[in-house]
């Protein structure tokens, strides 16, 4: 099994004083789903938007550690922040689509990126609407504006919206945090396909998501990185007391 | 939810007791019901039965239904599928109870081969060993469920003791096989409740730590 990233002694601390990252190591394999879950101002968020370095339009006093994407440290002050956010792609609770078509919002981040030739953008548009499961439902009428879609079909949108750049990892924070029961299952679907090719990197919005979707699971308290294994242990014969009392519903 | 969920957790293993405690009963008073020949006795131990397998489903339906609307992880996981587990041990060791009072049924008038005494013997001995099982299953006294499958080996022994005495009776007297067939049979049925004692040692570790392992016990039912 591969690394793709592989995360050492990170700490964070934002200008507040709160410290909200602390020595956290972890190393996330590619090809699998990997879940950062854990009760609020856990450290979860904070450490999803260090991959792809959302944190530097954070309010953050100082990070030390390294995070390895590839071997290759994005923490370093050289590193190029726009081609590392096109290798690792985000999607938010929150469905944000852009005011255009369906094919605008795919096609947007293509034209950004400098690619001009219409077969590519049709190429790309199809391939990503199918990743995130959504093609099938609206392949007829690609050129209606994105915000008519329901809720549920806005955020496979923009799963696909971040597919149609082909990232190496995606990273999802709560990503069917407002959707209902059919609309999560599609995503987690999609997700579960998702994973053959990239590195899939979730933050769940309930212990049973986290149980349904990961391969591994890292559960995060204040800060600190309590337990690490593969999915099917953590939540049968978690380790820690922490963690038991977590997700068997003691607290949280 | 976590206040309701412990509440039906709690009403879980009161049944599973209850189920146990019905169990043996039927044990010690199938095997009684054998040793005085009351045939309406094991007549009624025959029915009951079907009230014992009744407990068993109604349990198994609370724990799907607590499975379903609590989604139960780790702990609380082990213990739900562990307690579906025993319940079908101790519905299997209630049909062991049915076999020896329809044994009485079907032997009628004839008398029995000789006066039980190792029999009613092996019938406290795994009841009682079931008891203590319970016991530790429902307080998940890991210690216990250690110490308890060990004493297998008094059973075994008994069995083992019957089956030699029915070989010795039959070389006396051709006659008795069929007789002594179905002290066998019964004595098989008691060794069977043994086993299953020790399945419901290895579920109470498995609960407790999440290891799951067969306990070091032979599996050998005699030693010819």
């Amino acid at each position: 099994m591969k690394n793709k990233i592989v995360i050492e002694n990170l700490t964070l601390q934002y200008s507040d004083g709160t410290e909200s990252l602390n020595g956290i190591s972890l190393e996330i394999p590619a090809n699998a789903t990997t879940v950062l879950f854990g009760p609020a101002g856990g450290g979860k968020s904070s450490l999803l938007r260090c991959l792809n370095r959302l944190n530097d339009l954070a309010d953050v006093e100082s990070v030390s550690g390294r995070i390895l994407l590839d071997g290759e440290d994005i923490l370093d002050l050289k590193m190029d922040v726009t081609a590392l956010r096109r290798k690792v792609g985000m999607v938010f609770a929150r469905p944000v689509v852009l005011p255009f078509s369906i094919r605008g919002n795919l096609t947007y981040g293509l034209e950004l990126a400098g690619e001009k030739r219409k077969s590519r953008h049709d190429e790309a548009v199809e391939r990503s609407l199918k990743l995130a499961a959504l093609w099938e439902e609206v392949h007829d009428r690609l050129d209606d504006p994105a915000i008519a879609l329901s809720g549920g079909q806005q955020q496979r949108l923009c799963l696909a919206r971040s597919l149609a750049l082909e990232p190496e990892v995606l990273l999802l924070d709560e990503p069917t945090s407002g959707l209902d029961p059919i609309s999560t299952s599609k995503v987690e679907e999609a997700l579960d396909e998702l994973k053959k090719q990239y590195t899939v990197i979730l933050v769940p919005h309930s212990v049973q998501q986290a149980a349904r979707t990961s391969d591994y699971a890292a559960f995060f308290l204040q800060g600190k990185l309590i337990e690490y294994a593969p999915g099917t242990d953590i939540f049968t014969n978690p380790q820690h007391q922490r963690t038991e009392d977590y997700v068997t519903g003691r607290f949280g | 939810m976590r206040k309701t969920f412990e509440h039906e957790i709690q009403k879980l293993k009161d049944s599973i007791l209850a189920l146990g405690s019905m169990v043996e009963q039927a044990i010690l008073d199938s095997v009684d019901a054998l040793k005085e020949r009351d045939i309406p006795r094991s007549q009624k131990i025959y029915d009951d039965d079907e009230i014992i397998n009744q407990k068993r489903f109604a349990i198994e339906n609370a724990v799907m239904i607590a499975i379903a609307t609590q989604q139960p992880m780790a702990h609380d996981l082990r213990l739900l599928a562990s307690i579906l587990d025993v319940a079908g041990e101790l519905e299997r060791m209630g049909d062991y109870a049915k076999g020896i009072a329809k044994i009485n049924i079907i032997m009628g008038e004839q008398k029995l081969l000789k006066p039980l005494t190792d029999l009613p013997r092996m019938a406290e001995k795994s009841a009682d060993m079931l008891h203590r099982a319970l016991t530790a299953f429902i307080e998940e006294d890991v210690k216990a469920a250690e110490s308890i499958p060990a004493e297998d080996d008094v059973i075994d022994a008994l069995y083992t003791q019957i089956y030699h005495d029915m070989i010795t009776y039959v070389m006396a007297d051709p006659t008795g096989i069929e007789r002594s067939n179905w002290l066998i049979w019964a004595a098989h049925n008691l060794e069977r409740v043994g086993d299953r004692v020790t399945n419901i040692c290895e579920r109470t570790i498995f609960i407790a730590t999440g290891e799951m392992e067969e306990a070091d016990v032979s599996d050998d039912e005699m030693t010819i």
